[in-house]
């Protein structure tokens, strides 16, 4: 199992943090763009699920899975966005995302004084802990690149 | 993870102390603007800011979901009294039309010790708490106005926070989608 990379944006779409681990071929686009498809993406799968669900949505779009890699999706009440990729064996990432949010994102970002909500996330102490964090997942899988 | 934080979350913060810490703040603030209405603007621009990030701490602990009406939200609402002023504020006084409803405070940490003088009869002491509910709200998509309409520092038997719904805001569209 393994991590690839994680995006985090704002209700806006502003991609407030991006960070990267195991991931072995870039998009061949700058972050930016990069950044601003993958919000349309899951601004467009996000409606469209919505639209096509033959009940209430409830919790909406959680994941999707191609054959090489799963991305996993979660959102607060807020409209904070997580997005996790991962390879396709990777367990309970949903439950990873929420304590990404919980322990790491309230604890160093929204408690932080110094951090504004709505630009991309400066602070040190929180891309220290965020990686920590996850790689002592057991998603993060014990090999090293 | 050896933040000293995470460990503190546990225990309580001396309510006397925080007592004293608000109403240290309130009358600074009385003697730098030197102006009733401009302290109650200003105490409900803290709200706002703190209620921003604390709907935040407030999803995280309670891991709860979307509100389906406005009831659902008042009784979060008693709930964040709950956790994070160790209160619980009465529901009640609902509008017919169910967008309204008022949160009765029998006891108030923030107005413990609390005296007003006659010259501030105007001062609305626990303004923080309107600016906390709607950054808040604010925040889950939810445009909402509060006002005090019975205090308890004035000689009201009770404080009566009144919460009234206007609407629901929208997601932000990305540019160039329909």
């Amino acid at each position: 199992m393994t991590i690839h990379n994680l995006y985090i944006f704002d209700r806006s779409g502003i991609l407030l943090y991006y960070a990267e681990w195991n991931r072995l071929k870039q998009s061949g686009i700058t972050r930016e763009e990069e950044a601003k498809l993958m919000f349309g993406m899951l601004w467009s799968i996000k409606s469209f699920v919505c639209k096509i669900s033959p009940l209430d949505t409830k919790k909406g779009f959680l994941c999707y899975k191609t054959n090489k890699y799963a991305l996993h999706y979660f959102e607060t009440p807020t409209g904070l966005k997580f997005i996790l990729n991962t390879d396709v064996n990777a367990q309970n990432v949903r439950e990873l995302l929420y304590q990404i949010y919980r322990q790491v994102f309230v604890e160093y970002v929204i408690k932080n004084p110094e951090c504004n909500l709505k630009e991309p996330i400066k602070s040190e102490l929180f891309k220290s802990q965020l990686d920590a964090f996850v790689k002592q997942s057991p998603i993060f899988g014990l090999k090293s690149y | 993870m050896s933040r000293q934080g995470t460990r503190l979350d546990q225990k309580k913060v001396n309510s006397e102390l925080f007592t004293l810490t608000y109403g240290a703040l309130v009358s600074q603030l009385m003697k730098d603007y030197e102006n009733v209405d401009e302290v109650n603007k200003q105490l409900e621009r803290m709200g706002y800011n703190i209620g921003i990030r604390l709907i935040e701490d407030f999803l995280a602990r309670t891991g709860t979901g979307r509100c389906y009406d406005f009831r659902d939200t008042a009784e979060k609402i008693q709930s964040a009294f709950r956790l994070y002023l160790g209160i619980s504020p009465q529901i009640m006084n609902w509008s017919s039309s169910g967008d309204e409803f008022s949160l009765q405070f029998d006891s108030n940490p923030l107005t413990e010790f609390v005296e007003l003088p006659d010259h501030c009869l105007n001062l609305k002491y626990c303004n923080v708490l309107t600016g906390v509910l709607k950054g808040a709200l604010e925040m889950v998509q939810m445009d909402i106005a509060s006002c005090f309409v019975q205090d308890h520092l004035k000689g009201d038997p009770c404080t009566e926070l009144r919460v009234k719904f206007i609407k629901r805001l929208e997601d932000a569209i990305p540019a160039g989608e329909d």
